[in-house]
């Protein structure tokens, strides 16, 4: 495959998963920040801005955080780069790119999803909820398009690296924010729709209930999230996606890129949650961005700017 | 009671005869047109919209930077060729393309033709479009213009004519394509009332012919774009996919060892078939324009050793120059020894005195176009002109005669089109496509463009023209040759 178009592929899914993710954390702190039981509802409206680190950036350009300021900055700003709106641009544009390699059903479903949000954008904008349930559903559907129609070749391939990558990516971040957040909290009540709040955005309530039976505490919570590979966005799960990916590809390439993910997805196979507590939870999730970071540059460095 | 409004006097019309009766070809769906309601028309017509712009059919147009895209106006009545007329056509367009690639096999070779004086030597050797650097370079089959589109008009005699070949780039096949996907899907009952040639093997046509190209046992073809802001990179696309082979840009490719390599995610690659949709003048930085940033260095070289084919050859340009264009029937009798099947417009070539002062006498009556233009830009429609645009006009081919050529105005025929005020006769010609390989293939049709304004001879896209698609009726059933 050439690079060009590699390099493509991966850039819109990354991008559509960012876009999904960010409309599950919208949608997550919304309804947290009309909990009475919670912490102050601006606390909870942060939390997505703090996960995407762009809290700075936005007190720039709005005086409050309130629920429309969120709303307008995530979803629809087209001059911030992390907003759905910009996302699912790029992710079109990308597509328009390689339109020869993806198959038509996906790209019409991405095109038409495009074409529903510019007439959306000019409109009245839909309630944070349903735009919300609206992403997810076309990141559905652009994903079933993709799994039903696409040929198991390295067009394939670059998308589930984009995606997971991205993925690991995000699910770290919630957790790194949801972490530090728990620290400060004492109430049992809270705790509870602290992290079911952080289950339900990474759409692993379900099964988070069935694993651990209603017990929901920072620990069932991290062990979940970090070393279960049955939770499709688990941090370990995402790693095995990301490796059996790898060594789809066709071609020696890729050796660096390789490494560090067979290493890194080595020890959330034999690591336990309480080896990762004593080391530090905090600091095993910036090690794990790290390694994630440079497993991003080896795919980029090895296939996408490659010959 | 017909909803289809009558056509004008003295304009031929491919579906009327006059107001009430229509021809042949058209009996059965002129019968089912008037049964329908325009208001269900309109209603499909949306639907199509909806449909093209969700697929994403679009195309640029020059010199929009804001990125807008734009529809193609589809139109979905119809054009209807009856069997017997399309042979006609299609006998003509193998001779016509055969003649036009042995053209230019001798002006790159021998030259015969110039020695015989048939055709003018400097017109030839001083034209722009003339490479030197394909001089003497022996081409697999002697091949050169792999895919001609060749625009045909139909005049108020009731024949065809030929009113330009495009022998460089020439586009618009996928919306042959998609018209028809979009027919069959629209209006299914249609097809099983009429026996459509079908053309949606035209891809698999094109790949066969580019292989053939190519002396390598089991070519890598690719098809070479200019990129995604390009007017026709849906096309592009579009064939690179229904193919099957690798949409490549300049900067995939580079010139390695002798051979051109495309940039893989598993190392370089070999490339033996180049499909390109750029223009000669960007294809190699190194020979051509040195500001290209579409091609790739080298690669003249590359071309030239042989170890590349280009699809079509560099330099056709000069075969398809308005200024060579009367010559064209000249070379049909040269090559083949055969009498012309398709007719030339009369044309005038302005650089002959005599002619340039006929022309200026009859600026009033005459199309006066650029030798080199393309896409309707610089030209002059006399009837349809103002007196001040005539004068200004009168002053450039004055001061650049060898520039410009004159033909008549023709009537095109018209085709009933869904316009503002009905149904209604529009202006048509027709583009069909002609790939020559091993063997010459045609799919039945083309590209009917039609001018959607009311009286407008100007069909070409970039000003405002639609599309429509063909219909070549299978009367007899028949075996077709290059059916897949």
């Amino acid at each position: 495959m050439l690079s060009r178009t590699a390099a493509d592929l991966f850039w819109l899914s990354r991008y559509l998963e960012r876009a999904e993710n960010t409309a599950r954390m919208l949608d997550v702190a919304h309804s947290m920040a009309m909990m009475p039981a919670g912490r102050s509802a601006e606390q909870e409206l942060a939390a997505p801005l703090r996960v995407t680190g762009t809290l700075g950036a936005f007190r720039e350009q709005h005086a409050r955080l309130t629920v429309a300021a969120l709303y307008q900055y995530l979803a629809w700003d087209s001059t911030h780069p992390a907003s759905i709106y910009s996302c699912l641009r790029v992710a079109r544009e990308n597509a328009h790119a390689v339109r020869g390699r993806i198959t038509t059903e996906m790209w019409e479903t991405l095109n038409a999803t495009w074409l529903e949000l510019n007439r959306m954008r000019s409109g009245r904008h839909p309630a944070l909820k349903p735009f919300c349930d609206w992403v997810k559903e076309r990141s559905h559907l652009w994903r079933g398009a993709t799994v039903g129609t696409l040929a198991r070749g390295d067009a394939f391939h670059f998308l589930r690296l984009g995606t997971f990558l991205e993925r690991a990516d995000n699910s770290a971040r919630m957790l790194e924010v949801k972490q530090l957040d728990a620290a400060e909290e004492g109430s049992t009540l809270r705790d509870y729709y602290h992290w079911s709040a952080l289950l339900q955005a990474l759409g692993a309530l379900e099964s988070h209930q069935d694993a651990y039976l209603g017990r929901i505490d920072a620990d069932t919570v991290a062990e979940l999230l970090i070393l279960r590979s049955d939770t499709p966005r688990s941090l370990r799960s995402c790693l095995e996606e990301i490796n059996s990916t790898l060594s789809n590809i066709e071609g020696p390439q890729g050796r660096r890129a390789k490494g560090i993910a067979r290493t890194l997805l080595t020890q959330l196979e034999f690591g336990s949650l309480a080896e990762l507590r004593t080391a530090g939870l905090d600091r095993f999730l910036a090690d794990f961005l790290g390694t994630i970071d440079r497993i991003g540059s080896g795919i980029r460095e090895e296939y996408l700017e490659s010959a | 009671m017909s909803n289809v409004q009558p056509p004008q006097p003295g304009i031929p019309d491919e579906m009327l005869v006059d107001a009430d009766t229509p021809r042949p070809a058209y009996r059965s769906y002129h019968a089912w047109l008037s049964r329908v309601a325009e208001q269900e028309l309109r209603a499909k017509r949306s639907e199509a919209e909806l449909l093209f712009q969700r697929v994403g059919i679009t195309f640029a147009l020059n010199g929009e930077d804001d990125g807008a895209e734009r529809l193609i106006p589809f139109d979905f009545v119809p054009r209807i060729i009856p069997a017997g007329e399309w042979e006609t056509l299609e006998r003509g367009l193998r001779q016509r393309v055969a003649a036009l690639n042995a053209f230019l096999g001798d002006i790159y070779g021998e030259q015969r033709i110039l020695q015989a004086g048939l055709v003018p030597a400097d017109l030839v050797l001083r034209n722009a479009q003339y490479q030197v650097a394909m001089h003497g370079l022996a081409l697999p089959r002697s091949i050169y213009a792999h895919i001609a589109g060749i625009d045909l008009v139909r005049h108020s005699d009731g024949n065809y004519y030929v009113l330009e070949d495009n022998l460089r780039v020439p586009s618009g096949v996928s919306y042959m394509l998609e018209n028809r996907r979009m027919m069959m899907r629209l209006f299914p009952e249609l097809f099983a009332e009429h026996r459509v040639a079908p053309v949606e093997h035209y891809p698999n046509l094109l790949l066969r012919t580019l292989r053939e190209a190519s002396a390598v046992d089991d070519p890598n073809v690719v098809v070479l774009t200019p990129g995604r802001f390009n007017s026709a990179y849906f096309e592009h696309a579009f064939l690179a996919r229904q193919m099957g082979v690798t949409l490549v840009e300049g900067q995939d490719l580079f010139v390695r060892g002798g051979f051109v390599h495309m940039r893989t995610t598993s190392g370089p690659r070999r490339v033996d078939v180049i499909y390109r949709r750029i223009d000669d003048a960007f294809l190699d930085p190194l020979a051509f324009r040195a500001d290209s940033m579409l091609g790739v260095p080298g690669l003249l070289s590359v071309y030239r050793a042989g170890n590349v084919v280009l699809a079509n050859a560099i330099g056709t340009g000069v075969a398809d120059d308005k200024s060579m264009y009367p010559y064209v029937p000249e070379m049909v009798r040269f090559y083949l020894g055969e009498e012309p099947i398709l007719r030339n417009v009369p044309t005038w070539c302005l650089r002959r005195p005599e002619d340039l002062a006929y022309v200026e006498e009859h600026l009033g009556e005459l199309v006066v176009k650029e030798v080199h233009g393309a896409g309707g830009y610089g030209m002059l429609v006399g009837p349809a002109a103002s007196g001040e645009e005539i004068a200004e006009f009168r002053g450039r081919i004055r001061r650049d005669p060898h520039n410009y050529i004159a033909q008549p105005t023709l009537s095109l025929s018209t085709c009933p089109t869904l316009v503002e005020e009905g149904i209604a006769p529009r202006h048509i010609d027709l583009r069909p496509f002609v790939l020559s390989g091993s063997t010459t293939r045609i799919v039945p049709g083309g590209l009917t463009r039609v001018a959607l304004k009311r009286g407008s001879l100007v069909v070409n896209s970039s000003q405002g023209g639609g599309t429509k698609d063909t219909w070549v009726l299978a009367e007899d059933p028949r075996t077709e040759d290059g059916t897949c």
